[in-house]
């Protein structure tokens, strides 16, 4: 399957049993809206979020985001169902609560993929978000990252796992240090995407700077946003440097050269490219365009 | 049945009504060339007071009568205690059939205008907006005479025209003196600007001041002159302070609101008109108070000073002319406790009437001289209509103030709104009740994108200096498809024969009726 280039910097979580906020969420700045079945559908409602998520992603699907869909837990009684109709939405992605190894992520993609085969759906092309929420998911990060070709990322759930960890939340989220790390290294050693947990405080519009900040500067890719007002903030800080643009620029150079040249490998001040490398720069590249950077003389409008 | 200009079918006459049909952007000259006021010769002996003891014996020297007109100011708005007082007084003398013609009737409770209506104390209703429990009311059928809504420049063109000839006016001010100089800048229930009253001094038979602050001979600062003033009573209580401020200048937090005023202090920054000297009025709507600062942001980067804000004056606005972005402000109403001093506080914020602020019969008016005027509205139509008053199951919602002389008078005029709301689309095909000419807006922004309207004088300059950004413009039927495609198509409101509210435009023509709904 060919990878994509797609922005994760902000994914919002919009309310499955909330037609007129999913209807609203189109139009934000975020690079990927997670419709939730989940925590914040009520039980009662379960089926009712099911099918305005289905409907509003077959008939009104937002055509310049990234899609996901959060289903409930790997052991609810929702599971199944939530698969069936989520599958057959055709989101970009699913994102998986509480995943804590690698035998869930093969299970869920199994159950995907005969939903997919069904439905005449490319099989494996939904993509895969896991969210790790507790200290088992933590310690498991690096064999949940690589269990499955669909994982593309794994997001971190504060609230959770500080729960699991009989540790107190706080603001400066210093008891969330190491497991940020944690997931950033399997991330990056599994070649996926970080996504940084929610900065839960809407109001606090200068606490999500100082810890969107810190995610950045640590090498997360992305945050997750639960108001639409934190979108714009968390976009601002994921935008690329120049130095970094300049270093895309010259590594989609040299890839450009040694296709002209016909070489296999290419290399860059002494390092070799290689596919990761060159998706990292389309990335910086598509990041720098989303906030509105002209790149290379480019007139950039739109 | 005759069509007007916006393709309105209406009746030839409605009761005792002569319709004239709203023929387009260029008002007809007026029919009568002198202005018609009741105000008498009045020989007043030297010294003594005109302070009288109740309500009820000052309407009694006043003359009222059976059939008679009485005129309001809206300036205490949801806090306004004078009204209830006054119509109270009025019922207790037995006097019915009567008038109501306030600058826009507020939203009173305890007691209600409909009681007022229901025992025949009022028949008829003349304003600039009927929102609450009495808009319902009249819309499912409540009066017998439709209701004239008319905007902030129509009424006094109404008024001089002597369509709306007042026969008492009760002038509500919190401080006034013995002789009636009165004001709304002073005293504990303040309430800032009276720009409403001016032309209600000035043409009334009778004019009565009612305060809670007597003050010591003279009232200073004085915007009602003691020469037009006949009686003035001193009453327990004219408004409630907390509640004079209420319901018009909350910032918005909904992100959704913040994302389209940001992106209209972008489409003001993006103009060749935003440049030294420019001048605006943002309104006091939430979307509006967040235009405001975004557009002092744009401001402060760029360097620019606005020459003058006009219209509603709010704290925000008194905040930006204290950073000296704004040179003059000049405003014929306040929108809160801080706005209601800042008059008093700086020379250059200034009280004005509101005729002058709105009325095109007057030699010329304020808001003509806009570089920008930001609206609000409820619903747009493919055509750019908007409609101002009416919800979508029909109720009234809001007033028409001066949204329609504010798009007539301004370079760009900018329609706010999102395009859709709850479930209900707002950008359509036909919106259900026409109060602004769509050739008077100059582009509509959503949060779905900006539309701009081809029919308007500058379209030319606007698709120009708009192109030149990233604003992503879109035309006004893909708003509308888009809205569709997510609410379905509405069921159409059905509605009976009956007019219950005609709108006049500031000329004086009707723009469109308001049927009764079917039930």
């Amino acid at each position: 399957m060919e990878q994509r280039v797609s922005l994760k910097r902000t994914s919002l979580y919009v309310s499955g049993s909330s037609p007129a906020n999913i209807i609203e969420a189109v139009f934000y700045n975020q690079d990927c809206i997670v419709y939730d079945l989940e925590d914040s559908v009520p039980t009662s409602e379960k089926d009712a979020a099911r099918l305005i998520v289905y409907n509003a992603l077959r008939h009104q699907r937002p055509a310049e985001k990234y899609v996901i869909i959060r289903v409930n837990g790997i052991y609810s009684e929702f599971i199944d169902e939530d698969l069936e109709a989520a599958v057959r939405a055709r989101p970009d992605a699913l994102r998986i609560p509480k995943v804590e190894s690698a035998k869930e992520v093969q299970s869920i993609s199994a159950k995907m993929a005969a939903i997919e085969r069904q439905a005449g759906i490319e099989v494996g092309s939904i993509e895969l978000w896991c969210n790790i929420e507790s200290y088992l998911g933590i310690l498991n990060a690096l064999e949940i990252a690589t269990a499955d070709s669909r994982v593309v990322a794994l997001a971190l759930g504060a609230e959770d796992y500080t729960a699991s960890m009989k540790a107190q939340r706080t603001k400066k989220g210093l008891e969330m240090f190491y497991a940020r790390n944690a997931l950033l290294m399997a991330c990056r050693a599994a070649g996926v995407d970080a996504i940084d947990m929610v900065f839960s405080d809407i109001n606090d519009l200068e606490g999500l700077r100082e810890d969107v900040a810190l995610a950045r500067n640590l090498g997360f890719d992305g945050k997750t946003a639960i108001h639409p007002r934190q979108i714009d903030i968390i976009n601002s800080y994921f935008t690329p440097s120049k130095k970094e643009i300049d270093y895309a620029l010259r590594v989609l150079a040299a890839v450009e050269e040694g296709k002209r040249l016909n070489k296999g490998a290419v290399a860059l001040d002494g390092s070799m490219i290689d596919k990761p490398v060159e998706l990292r720069a389309l990335t910086t590249i598509a990041q720098a365009r989303a906030a509105g950077i002209k790149i290379g003389g480019e007139n950039h409008a739109g | 049945m005759p069509v007007n200009a916006v393709g309105r079918e209406l009746p030839e006459r409605i009761g005792n009504y002569i319709v004239k049909p709203y023929q387009g952007i260029n008002a007809p000259e007026p029919t009568s060339k002198k202005v018609v006021s009741n105000r008498v010769l009045t020989l007043r002996p030297a010294g003594g007071s005109k302070v009288i003891g109740t309500l009820e014996e000052a309407i009694e020297a006043s003359g009222l009568q059976d059939g008679m007109t009485i005129s309001f100011h809206h300036s205490f708005r949801e806090g306004d205690l004078i009204v209830g007082q006054v119509l109270t007084a009025i019922r207790n003398l037995g006097i019915k059939d009567l008038r109501f013609a306030p600058s826009a009737v507020v939203n009173i409770k305890n007691p209600s205008i409909v009681d007022f209506v229901r025992d025949g104390t009022i028949t008829r209703i003349e304003a600039s907006g009927i929102r609450g429990e009495l808009g319902d009311a009249v819309i499912n059928g409540l009066m017998d005479e439709p209701v004239i809504l008319r905007t902030h420049g129509a009424r006094p063109r109404a008024i001089e025209a002597g369509e709306l000839e007042i026969d008492v006016a009760f002038i509500g001010a919190s401080a006034a003196d013995e002789y009636g100089n009165a004001t709304g800048q002073i005293g504990p229930n303040a309430c800032g600007a009276l720009g409403y009253s001016f032309i209600d001094a000035t043409s009334a038979g009778k004019v009565v001041v009612i305060t809670d602050y007597l003050v010591n001979y003279p009232c200073v600062p004085a915007s009602i002159s003691q020469q037009y003033v006949d009686y003035v009573v001193v009453v327990e209580q004219i408004g409630i302070p907390e509640k004079i401020g209420a319901g018009a200048t909350r910032m918005t937090r909904n992100p959704r609101d913040l994302m389209i005023a940001k992106r209209i202090a972008d489409v003001i920054a993006a103009s060749r008109l935003f440049e030294n000297d420019f001048s605006f009025q943002t309104g006091a709507g939430s979307i509006s108070i967040a235009c405001t600062n975004y557009l002092a942001e744009r401001m402060e980067e760029r360097g620019i000073k606005a020459r003058f804000a006009l219209g509603g004056i709010t704290a925000n606005i008194v905040e930006i002319f204290n950073k000296g972005l704004v040179k003059v402000l000049e405003g014929s109403q306040s929108f809160d406790a801080v706005a209601a001093r800042a008059i008093v506080e700086h020379p250059n914020i200034v009280e004005i009437d509101n005729a002058v602020y709105s009325n095109i019969y007057g030699k010329g008016c304020m808001l003509d001289k806009l570089n920008f005027g930001v609206l609000t509205a409820l619903e747009v139509d493919v055509d750019f209509n908007l409609n101002i008053l009416t919800g979508s199951s029909g109720e009234m919602m809001g007033g028409l103030g001066g949204g329609p002389d504010v798009a007539a008078g301004s370079d760009i005029s900018i329609a706010a709104l999102p395009i859709v709301r709850g479930r209900t689309p707002s950008v359509v095909n036909k919106v259900f009740t026409i109060c602004t000419p769509g050739e008077t807006v100059a582009m509509v922004v959503t949060e779905a994108g900006i539309a701009l309207n081809p029919r308007h004088k500058h379209y030319e300059m606007l698709r120009d200096d708009m192109g030149k950004t990233d604003l992503k413009i879109v035309s006004i039927e893909s708003l509308r498809q888009l809205a569709e495609s997510f609410t379905g198509k509405p069921k159409q409101i059905e509605c009976t024969d009956k007019v219950v509210c005609i709108v006049e435009y500031r000329d004086g023509t009707v723009i469109d009726v308001i049927r009764q709904i079917k039930r």
